[in-house]
């Protein structure tokens, strides 16, 4: 796990001030897509080893949600973006 | 004869100190080891598993040994290495692990049984009977086997947590750590030189010269000289997190017999920097040989540091065991100092000498004595008999060097075994350079020059190139052939001192089939003690690979984890004890609950007040029956202020509202409030409470207490996340806001006192919400009319500040109509009643039609939070457990949370159960324990009897299920 994330609004943070959530892929379906859709969004989460971009909640921060894109095994950072791509903000 | 002070001496001013309750002096300067060997005293613990006598074995942080605990009662510190300890002026040390003392120990009988307690004995030995693992063997192993106590008392001591930022941090202060801080400070780097010592200089302390282009004195002033250069001595690294984030522990005040009360006795930092050079050393490797473990036996570098730095002779007739330089430059050091070298005993000798004592190629068979080496057995190369005996009172030994590399280790990257150096070496990895020894250089020069060099590397890469401080040429000699242990051992030769590990343990692990490394660990708890095998893990892994026939490269090392050294529990938890361990959260009115009498009671962070007992009251039940009838009959009053607030604007805050919540929204008017349900996307509930439309794009929501926070993420998630598209903004307005509720009959003719506005049933009808002008325009608040306790009921916010006062007015109005203040206990029984829900209720295993509220859910709307998954099969059973009310059929029986529903005259089983009882209560109006439950097709079911089933509390009794609603829509009770 990451030590700090630059958080593309409030700049370099310590990791303890986000919260994450889960796999950023996913993508609420539509209220009429078939049960078997809703069920894999709501309950399926991949465990991958390597490259996973999750959504991290600057919960002691600007209160954005966020994707991170980072390796599981050599915990490097890619890239972190607002979930709106283009408020991408001002920090680096 | 044992160790001694050379005199005349050049340390210190002289300092006493107690060492088991015996008045000792030592010299300022000292360590508690330098000080209890210059008194003579060798044996100065017992050891793990059978108790053995055991002395001073290093001069660092890697002591097995030497643990003692220092201080007494809430001071008491155990495991304390005496290596690490600085002397100050009476100080307390305690030898540990012994009974009745360190000198005579029963518990070395334990010796004796040594055949019973080698490899794997904890499996071998206490498998029968079962039962006695606990009660038995358990407890007589660890007051057997054990090292210094825990003291139970509150640690009255300071400790805290900080940051710091720099460009580079260089890890240890010897020469290469101090030539590379000279060269970055020099170049305006930002530099952290930490270093776990009080003294600079590192193993130059060992030496009896400086080397000649090196003046430590000259290079500490400039260092100190250099504002960019922060010098932070009696400072450990201990973990390397991602990201160039370090931990470190700073031993503030632990050397000082008085600590200023203000200031923390620890700090725990953690460090951000750009790059990082370790110059942590090397670590000497004790050799695996017979009685190695004696007191009196110690490490070459170490007694070379105890000469040379404090004028300690580690006794008359050294022996000297020896397969590299270090032996040698200790025996050059002794004859320096007229001391007798009984003999240098080297498997490899290699290494010029010219000095008097007699060198043999060979290896130390065997050392024996009873507390200390009076006689040394060796054997010359070639020979399988004992060749040669020497009297003895001291030995030293040395079997080569290892790098200090666990902060480049703890990130998963393995080591690197090097045959060239014969050690394992740190792994390459960006943002972080091994410098001097701790890269496998020996001589000090080559150390400094190294130091210097890498630093200039990375001055220039971080954009601040400069030459080196010191240059030159960095050739090391080839390291000799590690001995990794002496074949065929006479008596117990030991690899781990602290966890009591033989050689043998571990080729009987091997035999065993756990000759793996990891498997070879937890067999024979080589490593696991508390120096976590720093000077034994790479024997132990020599000794495994000879065994199998592998390279030391193949058998690896085991895991390397943070911390280095052990961190006290103080320095973890910092300024996070006792009250301050958690947050709390009051309530803007709690100082008027608190003058009003309140007990207070934990929920989450918040103190929330739960009843107010009034004179003559015993017990909280008759508070809690007094309040329920005071509301009931006239007015109460309650501080609803934990509930979560959340301001929802923006112009599509109604369509976002209708989105998220599962009943419709839309069309609320402005002035008017809704109870709604938030689901979560599996179709369970979330939370609810009510929302208010204040204008027509602004409204007010109330969370529950405990999913304040919660919801707020969640709503978060789904304005940025599902529909960044839509106009909202989300605001929480929890702690600027203070809320009361005012319940009961006569609320209304309270509130009008203080509300400017006309509140009549006509023109404030139930669920109006409005702003409000209060006390002639004086104060601005919001009022809603909304009830949770089933009577007429209002709830006024008002900005925080002013919540006391509001709360005085009302109580001092309201003592004309007979108002009270209730608490959170009086609000449950007034809302069971009512049969309304609270998280009790939603579980998190229950859907709106569990709890009755089918109709709530709008059939219209194409989309809302948990709308598809509601449709579930699974979700929409009859029989799934849905919301009822219970009571005893005897109204003297008594029931409460967590029993569980069976039909009458059903077995206790599983496949029996109908559901359980989530809220109960006494009602003082039933004048009987009423309750609300989740049972199984419980809305048609009113009327059947069933038992009641606590197993846990041994209570049992008839129900009967009923209308969750107790209260007649007209506001009386069904009775």
């Amino acid at each position: 796990m990451a030590s700090l994330i630059t958080c593309p609004h409030c700049g370099r943070r310590p990791t303890q001030e986000f919260t994450i959530r889960s796999d950023a892929s996913l993508k609420r379906p539509a209220p009429d897509a078939s049960q078997a859709d809703w069920h894999d969004y709501v309950f399926l989460r991949p465990n991958p080893r390597g490259r996973h971009s999750e959504h991290w909640h600057h919960s002691a921060g600007c209160r954005r949600w966020l994707v991170v894109e980072r390796d599981t095994v050599t915990h490097e950072v890619y890239g972190v973006r607002d979930v709106v791509s283009d408020l991408a903000g001002g920090a680096r | 004869m044992s160790s001694f002070r050379l005199e005349p001496s050049t340390t210190g001013a002289e300092i006493s100190f107690t060492f088991d309750g015996k008045r000792l002096k030592g010299r300022a300067g000292d360590t508690l080891a330098a000080a209890l060997l210059a008194n003579g005293r060798q044996l100065v613990g017992r050891s793990f598993k059978y108790h053995r006598p055991r002395g001073v074995l290093t001069a660092g942080p890697a002591e097995p040994n030497a643990l003692v605990t220092i201080g007494s009662g809430a001071f008491a510190e155990p495991n304390t290495r005496a290596t690490m300890v600085e002397l100050y002026d009476g100080l307390e040390a305690r030898s540990q692990n012994c009974w009745p003392s360190v000198d005579f120990d029963i518990g070395s009988i334990n010796g004796l049984l040594a055949p019973f307690l080698g490899a794997g004995f904890y499996y071998k030995t206490f498998m029968w009977p079962k039962a006695f693992w606990e009660r038995v063997y358990e407890p007589l192993i660890r007051r057997a086997a054990g090292l210094g106590r825990a003291n139970h008392l509150p640690d009255p001591r300071r400790y805290e947590k900080t940051w710091a930022h720099c460009d580079l941090l260089i890890v240890g202060a010897g020469p290469a750590g101090l030539a590379a801080a000279l060269t970055a400070g020099r170049a305006g780097l930002k530099v952290i030189l930490a270093d776990e010592r009080f003294e600079r200089g590192g193993t130059m302390l060992n030496e009896r010269e400086e080397p000649e282009d090196f003046d430590l004195g000259e290079v500490a002033a400039e260092l100190l000289s250099l504002s960019n250069v922060r010098i932070m001595m009696r400072t450990t690294v201990v973990a390397h997190y991602d990201d160039g984030v370090f931990g470190a522990v700073e031993r503030v005040q632990k050397h000082l017999a008085q600590p200023d009360p203000n200031r923390p006795l620890e700090r725990l930092w953690r460090i951000v920097t750009r790059h990082t050079i370790l110059a942590t050393g090397a670590e000497e490797r004790p050799i695996v040989f017979a009685g190695n473990d004696l007191p009196g036996v110690m490490m070459a570098g170490a007694a070379r540091y105890y000469l040379n730095r404090r004028s300690i002779a580690p006794g008359k007739q050294t022996l000297i065991f020896t397969n590299g330089s270090s032996g040698y430059a200790l025996a050059a050091d002794m004859e320096a100092r007229g001391l007798t070298v009984a003999a240098i005993v080297d498997p490899s000798p290699s290494t010029p000498w010219a000095g008097k004592a007699h060198v043999i190629d060979g290896v130390v068979a065997s050392v024996s004595g009873g507390r200390r080496p009076t006689s040394a057995s060796v054997r010359q190369t070639g020979s399988s008999e004992t060749t040669d005996t020497f009297a003895v009172d001291s030995v030293a030994m040395s079997g080569g060097w290892s790098p200090i590399i666990h902060l480049a280790c703890q990130h998963g990257l393995k080591p690197v075994w090097s045959d060239e150096f014969a050690a394992f070496m740190a792994p390459e990895q960006g943002g972080l350079t091994v410098a001097g020894s701790a890269a496998g250089l020996s001589s000090t020069s080559a150390c400094m020059i190294d130091g210097a060099q890498k630093s200039a590397r990375i001055c220039a890469d971080l954009g601040r190139a400069i030459s080196p401080a010191f240059s030159g040429d960095t050739e090391t000699s080839k390291a000799p052939r590690p001995l990794w242990h002496v074949a065929n051992p006479t008596g117990k030769a030991f690899v781990d001192f602290q966890n009591d590990v033989t050689a043998q343990d571990l080729l009987l692990a091997e035999q065993e089939g756990y000759g793996h490394i990891e498997l070879a660990k937890r067999y024979t708890t080589n490593g696991m003690a508390t120096d976590q095998g720093k000077l034994s893990n790479v024997n132990a892994i020599g000794i495994l690979a000879e065994a199998r026939g592998l390279s030391p490269d193949t058998i690896g090392t085991t895991t390397y984890r943070p911390f280095y050294t052990p961190l006290s529990f103080g320095a973890l938890s910092g300024t996070h004890v006792g009250p301050h361990f958690a947050a709390v959260r009051r309530s803007p009115l709690h100082e008027w609950a608190r003058k009003n009498g309140a007990e207070f009671v934990e929920s989450g962070l918040w103190y929330r007040s739960s009843w107010f007992p009034r004179k003559g009251e015993t017990t909280w039940r008759q508070s809690v029956d007094r309040e329920v009838a005071t509301v009931r009959a006239s007015a109460g009053i309650c501080d609803v202020s934990t509930l979560g607030k959340i301001e929802v604007s923006g112009r599509d805050a109604a369509e976002f509202l209708n989105r998220v919540y599962c009943n419709p929204f839309a069309k609320l008017p402005v002035g008017k409030a809704r109870y709604g349900l938030m689901l979560r996307e599996d179709g369970m509930i979330l939370d609810d409470g009510t929302t208010s439309r204040l204008t027509d794009d602004t409204y007010v929501m109330t969370t529950t207490t405990a999913l304040a926070g919660p919801v707020m993420t969640h709503l978060e998630f789904c304005a940025q996340v599902h529909w960044p598209d839509l106009d909202v903004r989300l605001a929480s307005v929890s702690d600027q806001w203070a809320q009361m509720a005012i319940a009961g009959p006569r609320s209304r003719d309270i509130l009008s006192e203080i509300v400017d506005a006309d509140i009549s049933n006509e023109a404030f009808p139930y669920l109006s919400a409005r702003d409000v002008s209060l006390f002639q325009g004086a104060l601005k608040g919001r009022l809603f009319r909304i009830s949770f306790s089933g009577e007429l009921a209002f709830e006024l916010a008002v900005p925080a500040g002013f919540a006391e006062s509001v709360a005085d007015a009302i109580m001092q109005i309201g003592a004309r109509y007979d108002i009270c203040a209730y608490g959170v206990e009086a609000l449950n029984v007034l809302r069971i009643e009512a049969g309304h829900v609270t998280h009790a209720e939603i579980n998190g295993t229950v859907t709106p039609a569990d709890l009755g509220f089918a109709k709530m859910v709008s059939a219209v709307k194409p989309d809302f939070i948990g709308k598809a998954m509601l449709r579930r099969e699974g979700l929409v059973s009859q029989n799934r457990p849905q919301l009822v009310g219970i009571k005893p059929v005897d109204p003297s029986h008594v029931f409460r949370s967590g029993a569980h529903i069976l039909n009458k005259g059903a077995a206790a089983t599983l496949e029996n159960d109908q559901g359980y009882v989530t809220s109960s209560c006494y009602s003082p109006h039933l004048k009987t324990t009423i309750g609300l439950a989740l049972v199984a097709d419980g809305p048609n079911r009113h009327g059947e009897e069933v038992q009641i089933w606590n197993a846990l509390k041994d209570e049992y009794c008839v129900g009967v299920l009923c209308s969750p609603a107790f209260l007649t829509p007209d506001g009386r009770l069904n009775a």
